[in-house]
């Protein structure tokens, strides 16, 4: 299936739940409703033609400080699903804000979503609903805050011992 | 009177001799900067003219710690935790601009410089340190050892 098709099978599965498309340098991404994201994603993974079983990546961006997107919805979760069957890849993004920064897990559909999970909560405070184990995976239980989050200061410091004098 | 502090000072220089010629490194090595320290440990620039081509691999076994790359916040009390292993005599060596400053690592993972957690003797500056600066070093090292108080 090459790009274009994905993305129609998307759209006439998910319906007004897909809220936008685009395609930039073939790389094909969809930007889908987060209450339909379970069932995008299982879409993806179980349709016969789609057969994404690969979960590559799991990450998010914040668009705190982003021009033009200051009002919007603070984070994206992205997902880069490949398919080793069929040879090819999409996209999926949902966005969330601060206030609600939750979504759905994906740890039943591929179980390397797990430790993805946990470093986006980790690094940017977005929670997993349902995820099994929802701890720091890179930083230490005492750091206060998500380094990655546009708002961090960048010259915090928070030492697990202290500096000696 | 004369005879006894002669005595002394000359026992000081007897055991600093000995122990400059046997440094037993213990090498704590965390990033890119082991590669160098690999490069220098290797024959071709043959460490054991300066009695240290041993590396021991148990902290309580070791003389010196060359600390040998980045210490991240998270790693900073398992370095601690190794330095208070060590027996004394023990000396530090930090090896690289990480381990000296933090160097670019100016972030929320980076400890800035080692000597805020651990007493220093010696520092390799160099992202990496040519070998040709390590012994530099380590010939400084020596010097600190030979020259220095001992404790016996």
């Amino acid at each position: 299936m090459d790009g274009a098709a994905i993305l129609e099978r998307l759209r006439a599965r998910l319906g007004s739940a897909l809220i936008d498309t685009h395609t930039q340098h073939g790389d094909h991404t969809a930007l889908v409703d987060r209450a339909a994201l379970p069932a995008a994603l299982s879409l993806c993974r179980d349709d016969a033609d789609l057969g994404f079983d690969v979960l590559m990546d799991l990450t998010a961006v914040d668009y705190q400080k982003y021009p033009g997107r200051e009002d919007g919805p603070r984070f994206e979760v992205v997902y880069h699903l490949y398919s080793l069957r069929w040879n090819h890849r999409v996209r999926i993004k949902v966005r969330v804000d601060e206030d609600d920064a939750v979504v759905p897990t994906a740890v039943p559909l591929w179980p390397i979503a797990d430790w993805f999970e946990r470093e986006v909560w980790d690094m940017f405070g977005v929670r997993f609903d349902g995820h099994p184990d929802l701890r720091r995976l890179l930083m230490y239980e005492e750091f206060v805050g998500h380094p990655l989050r546009k708002d961090y200061p960048i010259n915090r410091r928070q030492p697990l011992i202290g500096p000696r004098i | 009177m004369g005879v006894g502090s002669f005595f002394t000072s000359r026992l000081d220089e007897a055991i600093g001799w000995a122990r400059k010629y046997s440094i037993f490194q213990y090498p704590f090595v965390t990033a890119c900067c082991g590669m160098e320290y690999m490069a220098t440990a290797c024959s071709h620039y043959d460490i054991d003219r300066f009695g240290a081509g041993l590396p021991r691999f148990s902290p309580r076994q070791a003389d010196v710690l060359f600390v040998v790359g980045t210490i991240s916040h998270k790693m900073a009390p398992v370095l601690k935790r190794i330095y208070d292993q060590m027996t004394e005599p023990k000396w530090v060596v930090a090896f690289g601009v990480c381990t000296c400053t933090g160097g670019f690592y100016d972030n929320y993972a980076t400890v800035q410089g080692i000597d805020t957690i651990i007493p220093v003797d010696v520092y390799i500056p160099g992202c990496p340190p040519r070998p040709e600066s390590v012994i530099d070093g380590l010939m400084k090292l020596q010097d600190k050892i030979a020259t220095g108080t001992q404790r016996y």
